[in-house]
């Protein structure tokens, strides 16, 4: 991944990767998705540092996905839409408790459950647009291969399937929005009840799609791939006729490597997350501090009138 | 009760009125523009207008006739299930159909009067609720360069209150469903579709020159039978 310094004019910039500072409230996710990377910034005469988001250039040239997706649609979508994104983005944190922290833990945040705060829009569409140039590649398309196809092959009956789904999500996605290969590996938090079965077998691929800014990493799902359907994204080239813009870009665009490698960091991370959640709970028995949370049970001797 | 006997639709057929009983579905079709394609430019190209009206419209139009002989035979089967899970397509493409309709009659050629602001007596509760003309074009403008996503910007009036509002509404969802007293006076379309080809991303500059084509004269028509 080329991370091109599209900034310019700062003297002596310090690279850093600032981990997650500050969580927020009753969460127990550790959203290390990608630490991105970034710039700090020492502002002459401040002492302040402030840690800006780059526009990152996607992973080939402009022209490179031609005839299928043009230079022009990228000079405008990577060039305007997503700059602007990253610029407005860096002047609504600066100076606030969001900066500092990782666009991702940005995006989840100022999602606030679905009553969204300023700042998400342009998180959230930095975060995807990053996303969606890595899910392409020159000569892209074809079928994935290895695990990657095993549990395509698995979950969705076949990869014409897949497709079929993946396709069909995207066309009817109403408005602006994305449609995502998504790998869903949280289980069902019920306040106090156990997934008395954990097992791989919970964890599965599933295709979704989301609507302006929205992006599955505020469903606690680990994103594989992506297509991004606003308007924007194939006017130029397709006009109407989004059908055949998805067709390409699974035909012609895809980039399966980077779609597989996504999909072992994300059961690396799952993986993780248990064992975190197992040690926590160990932790939590040995001090005897479990239960410290009152939990509300329904017990039937509460009922005045009983069985 | 006797009477709602009569009439359910088994009885229908051998009632007397069976011969206007039987519910027929009508069908949508694409209306003309009362203009030619190309008589918006410069504020806006033939291509998009001929794009959007032949295509984008009559999409809607298309998909919402689909979804209206699906509802048909859902209500007729008594499947309620179907009939909610269609509400969605419904309210999109008809939500599309409704608000398309009376975007191309807010459109007007130069020389047939578009730009020409507002007189009598839209002009005169522009001007008395926003203060002027201007004012009220900065505040759409402003709103519908906000909007995120796609969607639309109205000018609308409450037919209680007898207040023009300014509203948006997200993707095809018609004024209406901002407030069931809520008439549309005007609306700009601000779906990429709707500027992109000319104006990529300056939605801005699109907000700017489409007042050059607005057509008053039917928004002061719907006003007027508003608030006689």
């Amino acid at each position: 991944m080329v991370v091109a310094n599209a900034t310019t004019g700062i003297a002596s910039p310090l690279k850093c990767a600032l981990s997650l500072s500050q969580g927020f409230q009753g969460s127990t996710r550790r959203l290390q998705w990608r630490k991105n990377e970034r710039q700090c910034v020492r502002k002459a005469g401040q002492g302040v540092i402030t840690a800006k988001f780059d526009l990152k250039p996607p992973p080939y040239p402009l022209d490179a996905l031609e005839p299928h997706m043009s230079r022009e649609t990228f000079e405008y979508h990577w060039g305007k839409h997503h700059r602007t994104y990253v610029d407005n983005l860096n002047k609504q944190i600066a100076g606030t408790e969001l900066d500092g922290m990782t666009l991702e833990d940005i995006v989840v945040v100022t999602y606030n459950k679905g009553d969204l705060l300023p700042p998400f829009n342009n998180a959230a569409q930095v975060w995807n647009h990053d996303f969606f140039w890595e899910s392409m590649k020159p000569s892209g398309g074809g079928k994935p291969a290895g695990e990657l196809l095993d549990l395509i092959n698995r979950d969705f009956g076949s990869f014409e399937e897949f497709v079929k789904e993946f396709k069909t999500a995207a066309a009817t996605q109403f408005g602006s929005g994305w449609a995502w290969l998504v790998y869903k590996a949280n289980r069902l938090e019920v306040g106090n009840a156990e997934n008395p079965l954990p097992s791989d077998e919970d964890k599965k691929l599933v295709v979704v799609k989301s609507p302006n800014a929205v992006n599955p990493l505020v469903w606690d799902y680990f994103p594989l791939l992506t297509v991004d359907v606003w308007e924007h994204a194939y006017y130029l080239d397709y006009q109407n006729r989004r059908p055949d813009y998805l067709s390409i870009f699974m035909e012609k665009l895809v980039s399966w490597e980077a779609v597989s490698s996504r999909l072992d960091s994300a059961k690396a991370r799952a993986t993780e997350r248990e064992r975190e959640e197992e040690r926590k709970k160990n932790e939590e028995e040995e001090n005897g501090t479990a239960n410290s949370e009152a939990v509300e049970m329904y017990l039937e001797s509460d009922d005045a009138v009983s069985d | 009760m006797a009477l709602r006997t009569l009439l359910t639709r088994k009885n229908l057929a051998n009632s007397p009125m069976g011969m206007l009983g039987l519910r027929g579905l009508q069908t949508f079709s694409l209306p003309d523009l009362p203009y030619d394609y190309g008589t918006l430019e410069p504020a806006i190209s033939g291509d998009i207008m001929q794009l959007h009206h032949q295509k984008h419209h009559q999409t809607y139009i298309t998909n919402y006739n689909k979804a209206l002989e699906q509802l048909d035979d859902a209500v007729a089967k008594g499947d309620a299930s179907a009939v909610v899970k269609l509400q969605s397509a419904i309210k999109f493409n008809g939500g599309g159909h409704v608000n398309h309709s009376i975007f191309w009659k807010n459109l007007a050629p130069i020389r047939e009067g578009g730009g020409e602001p507002p007189k009598s007596s839209l002009g005169w509760a522009i001007d008395n609720h926003f203060g002027s003309l201007e004012v009220l074009i900065q505040k759409m403008n402003a709103e519908g360069a906000a909007l995120q996503g796609s969607g639309w910007v109205w000018l609308g009036v409450d037919k209680e209150f007898k207040r023009l509002v300014v509203e948006t509404t997200a993707n095809q969802d018609p004024l209406v469903t901002k407030g069931s007293n809520l008439v549309p006076l005007l609306g700009i379309d601000v779906w990429e579709h709707a500027y992109y080809l000319q104006y990529k991303n300056v939605r801005p500059d699109y907000l700017k020159n489409i007042w050059k084509v607005i057509n008053w004269k039917y928004a002061s028509e719907v006003y007027e039978k508003e608030c006689p």
